[in-house]
């Protein structure tokens, strides 16, 4: 098929043909720095957008032209890296997956930390918390015995059973949606047991025991109230609370 | 240089209070489900009796509640109502606690309040089902129900 272009419907007023329209944004971002003022303040930012832009773009034109003091996180750019979870018109989304059309351009778009972890600088959390529960739910294959010598074949259906959790790019916008770890930041969140998930049944892996025990902990699996906030928030589809009540039965048929 | 800003340093500052693993919370869980299906039951069994069969709530009266703690039967049935009921409203409401205070001490005076309501209303609501007697023989006449004195 050639590329054609025929969408000439939302040209610029400029008559150019294909050319994508553009729109004025508000971006109402939370400002902090800590070397000012120890309060947050609110800051309005207007640029011209366009709609292909996702609120990266959006933020990037206000650091690049406008105010290079704007600090936020993002490597990839492009939703795998995981590095830009803000919290866009009060829900936590990737700020590289969101385009600005779909969060309703036409009234100023909030723009905050993601809650629950301390704040930096603007939208620099510290993510140290969350990565070191993270941590504890120890991240990697348990195996015993001699080092294989050839594959550790699996199949497609062993595979299957945990290929969702597999996708977490721990960008943290689960756990900082929780309102369980919001209280007091005690609670493993929804992140450390998604990717306990991720082995917990993976039929390669045999410290399934050990992890299911340091997740029965009072601050482990049983402080899911299932908001479901961390499936809603998750940008990669994970469905996050399902992967926590397995893990909730794991422990059940394991204890009875 | 000279000046130095307040920043923590970002691996510093957090770490897990202590680890509490153990079944507690598991069993209360588990608890909260199976005993949710049994006050169903109960509570349900329980209005239907006292406010449907027979007169219904017209024949609720001290005789009629004394008549039925009677019965082995009744008082099995409204001990387990008591006991599942405040078990259950207590542990819910002990994670609602844990859920919204943000600082140990206030987590810990609602603790001790809604423990000390736990304890004050099972102790006084088991020994009355057990100890009632509708007609205390050392009682004054004018005192007593009239079905006594017949």
């Amino acid at each position: 098929m050639t590329a054609v272009v025929e969408n000439t419907a939302n040209a610029a007023p400029d008559g150019q043909a294909g050319a994508v329209a553009s729109f004025e944004v508000t971006l109402k971002i939370r400002r902090f720095n800590p070397e000012v003022s120890d309060e947050a303040t609110w800051e309005e930012h207007t640029v011209t957008a366009h709609g292909t832009d996702r609120v990266l773009d959006a933020l990037h034109k206000i650091k690049w032209e406008l105010d290079g003091s704007l600090t936020f996180r993002r490597s990839c750019a492009h939703g795998v890296c995981g590095s830009d979870a803000v919290r866009i018109n009060g829900r936590n989304r990737l700020a590289c997956k969101t385009l600005l059309k779909d969060v309703n351009p036409d009234k100023p778009i909030t723009v905050e930390p993601i809650k629950g972890l301390p704040v930096i600088k603007d939208l620099v959390v510290d993510m140290e918390p969350f990565f070191a529960s993270y941590r504890e739910i120890m991240p990697f294959l348990i195996t015993s015995g001699n080092e294989p010598s050839r594959e550790n074949i699996q199949s497609q259906a062993d595979r299957d059973r945990f290929d969702d959790t597999t996708k977490c790019i721990l960008c943290a916008a689960c756990t900082s949606s929780c309102p369980v770890f919001w209280t007091d930041g005690q609670y493993f969140g929804p992140a450390a047991i998604v990717n306990a998930h991720r082995f917990i049944f993976d039929s390669r892996d045999e410290g399934a025991t050990q992890r299911l025990e340091i997740l029965n902990d009072k601050e482990g699996v049983w402080r899911c109230r299932t908001t479901f906030n961390c499936t809603e928030a998750c940008p990669r589809g994970i469905e996050v609370t399902k992967a926590i009540q397995e893990v909730k039965r794991a422990m059940i048929t394991r204890a009875f | 240089m000279s000046t130095q800003t307040a920043i923590p340093t970002p691996r510093s500052p957090y770490a897990r209070r202590k680890t509490t693993r153990g079944n507690f919370e598991l069993y209360s869980w588990v608890f909260m489900r199976a005993s949710g299906v049994l006050l169903v039951v109960l509570v349900f069994g329980h209005l239907f009796v006292n406010l449907m069969v027979g007169d219904g709530v017209h024949a609720i009266d001290f005789a009629f509640v004394g008549g039925k703690w009677a019965s082995p039967f009744w008082q099995t049935w409204d001990l387990l109502m008591l006991w599942l009921a405040m078990i259950h409203g207590t542990n819910g409401v002990r994670t609602i606690i844990n859920d919204y205070a943000e600082r140990d001490a206030t987590r810990g005076v609602l603790k001790v309040l809604l423990y000390l309501a736990f304890t004050i209303t099972v102790v006084l609501g088991t020994l009355v089902i057990f100890t009632f007697d509708p007609c205390p023989s050392d009682a004054p006449a004018e005192l007593l129900a009239s079905f006594c004195t017949a």
